[in-house]
């Protein structure tokens, strides 16, 4: 009885892995022509794990002794993971379709499944053991699909550098799981968090530092960050929009809940390294980002700096913390991904991907709508009113005064400001420069629609979203208080 | 005597080379590889150690699942390495720089 139940409450992982599996099978039969199905039969499996959600998924609490947690916040880390898988598999065919030899194969969709398996196994963790197998799981697929061009040089050596130093990251990670192992006796995180309580202990707190330092590595938080802008630019676009999005989603949620559930009576230590790598992010991310002439690394640079207004939110160490925490990741998953679906249209006359920021100049003339998409998602990204983005930075900076936080609430509010730089030198690139030649037009209908959904989402249109999104953050923050 | 903080102090050493290996090598990518491995028998060791001070089995059961997961990352790592090699005809850690900024 208790077995199925555990069962029941792990539906969406078990949709994914025997879906991706079943897939696999599929791809390996069918060759490259299946690819076209067994993409949109991915889709379908992610909609199926989604569904599996509304079950006890989302309510049955602790199950497998323990290991493994079904509660709300996990599920509404994964939906936004599912929704970005989606998306990276449906913004794919186009991307590879350009015939120099790197079309797109069916695995590309089953590494996606697994992946987000991994995702949920992520967020869902209740122990040491489910966290390093998941973001494992997560990781190993990732590499792959950094490296997913296999003729593209700039390709295999953004997996060459991901897979190095995301392994000594897991490295690092495993280091301080050992050592919180061996000075509290146990892996479960509930009984962590008696052993921290109990008292403090050197190892203890070595331990936790490891652990937060291949944490801040997943989530490309400074100083842990500097694979993230050579990773972004060299993957596949498609593939970039997927790291930017959901394996950012899952390393935050599994942040949360380490920081909260397992180390929750240590908060003075692991609030230093949460206050410092959040600001150091912030500012890094801003500054670095003034110089940079490609899209994809700008937008690299930008999701450092994301991450780290997403700690600002974490550091506050509350319900609304988290709750802020929550918010903002929806609205930076919505602002990203929007921004690299506009990455995607940029193709020169013969159809092959530009990157460079110069190629964006005088958009507004040669694609208006184009333009006044990417206006909003900069203008959000850069956290102007009335735009969702605003909104977001607002959460995360409230609970942080709330929590007696203001020095940091006050440094990153003005590194923000320089943050907008960049957003708007964007917007007067694409606005005020001479028009660069135009890019040529599809009918991706499904891109566009996408675009479309997207910036409506962000722009004022989505304030009817900002009530029922805070109702759903603080449920699921409940869930871990 | 033997006690745990020999094993401690030793899987420490080998981490700390580890890491070493990973930031101080600019020649050659198969060497990342190793020190990688060498990461995680450190903590495999550490793993070990404790679970025998402990008494407790879940530390030997963590180290199996580290064993099966380092085999993977290997098998990934040398796939990725081949075509990184395919395209550039070299595997020397300096060369690695397509990218910059």
């Amino acid at each position: 009885m208790d077995w199925i139940a555990s069962l029941q409450a792990t539906l969406p992982e078990l949709v994914l892995s025997v879906g991706a599996l079943a897939l696999m099978l599929v791809a390996a039969w069918g060759g490259q022509g299946s690819t076209r199905a067994v993409s949109w039969t991915a889709v379908a499996v992610l909609l199926g794990a989604g569904i599996a959600l509304a079950g006890p998924a989302s309510y049955a609490g602790v199950v497998f002794d323990g290991l493994y947690r079904a509660d709300a916040f996990a599920a509404f880390a994964k939906v936004l993971i599912y929704v970005a898988a989606a998306v990276s598999i449906v913004i794919a065919p186009r991307f590879f379709a350009r015939g120099d030899g790197d079309s797109l194969h069916p695995e590309y969709p089953v590494l996606i499944l697994l992946s987000a398996a991994g995702m949920g196994m992520m967020v869902s963790a209740g122990d040491l053991l489910t966290l390093y197998v998941g973001l494992e799981l997560q990781s190993l697929a990732a590499y792959v699909l950094a490296s997913f061009m296999r003729r593209d040089q700039r390709s295999a050596e953004a997996g060459l550098k991901y897979f190095v130093l995301g392994a000594l990251a897991s490295g690092i990670l495993l280091y301080g799981i050992s050592l919180v192992y061996g000075f509290s006796g146990t892996t479960l995180f509930t009984d962590i968090a008696t052993a921290y309580g109990a008292g403090k202990s050197l190892g203890l707190t070595f331990g936790l530092v490891f652990v937060f330092a291949g944490l801040a590595f997943k989530m490309s938080a400074v100083p842990f960050h500097m694979w993230t802008p050579d990773v972004y630019e060299g993957a596949p676009t498609p593939v970039t929009a997927f790291f930017a999005s959901a394996p950012k989603v899952a390393a935050v949620a599994l942040a949360v809940r380490v920081a909260i559930e397992a180390m929750g009576p240590a908060v003075a230590e692991w609030r230093q390294i949460v206050i410092f790598a959040s600001l150091a992010s912030i500012i890094f991310g801003a500054v670095a980002a003034i110089g940079q002439k490609n899209v994809k690394r700008l937008l690299a640079y930008s999701s450092i700096n994301n991450v780290g207004f997403l700690l600002v939110g974490l550091a506050a160490g509350t319900q609304e913390g988290v709750s802020s925490v929550l918010i903002y990741l929806t609205i930076y998953v919505a602002m990203t991904l929007g921004g690299f679906l506009i990455v995607l249209q940029m193709r020169d006359a013969e159809g092959n991907p530009v990157e460079t920021i110069d190629s964006l100049s005088g958009m507004s003339e040669t694609r208006p709508g184009l333009a006044a998409a990417m206006a909003v998602f900069m203008f959000s990204l850069a956290g102007i009113p009335p735009l969702l983005g605003f909104f977001a930075k607002l959460a995360v900076f409230q609970a942080a005064v709330d929590a007696g936080l203001f020095p940091l609430a006050v440094v990153g509010f003005v590194a923000s400001v320089i943050g907008a730089y960049y957003y708007l030198r964007i917007v007067k690139v694409m606005y005020f420069d001479s028009p660069a030649p135009a890019f040529q037009r599809s009918n991706a209908l499904v891109e566009y629609g996408l675009i479309t959904v997207l910036a409506l989402f962000i722009s004022p249109v989505g304030w009817f979203a900002l009530k029922p999104l805070g109702v759903a953050t603080m449920a699921a923050a409940k869930a871990l208080f | 005597m033997i006690g745990l903080t020999h094993y401690l102090v030793v899987a420490a050493i080998l981490f700390g080379m580890g890491v070493l290996g990973l930031i101080a090598n600019r020649k050659n990518l198969i060497i990342m590889l190793m020190s990688i491995e060498l990461i995680l028998l450190a903590v495999n060791l550490n793993f070990v150690a404790f679970s025998a001070y402990l008494h407790d089995l879940v530390g030997q059961v963590f180290a199996m699942f580290v064993l099966t997961v380092a085999a993977g990352e290997a098998a990934i790592g040398l796939a990725i390495l081949v075509i990184y090699f395919r395209g550039r005809g070299t595997i020397a850690v300096d060369d690695a720089n397509r990218m910059k900024g």
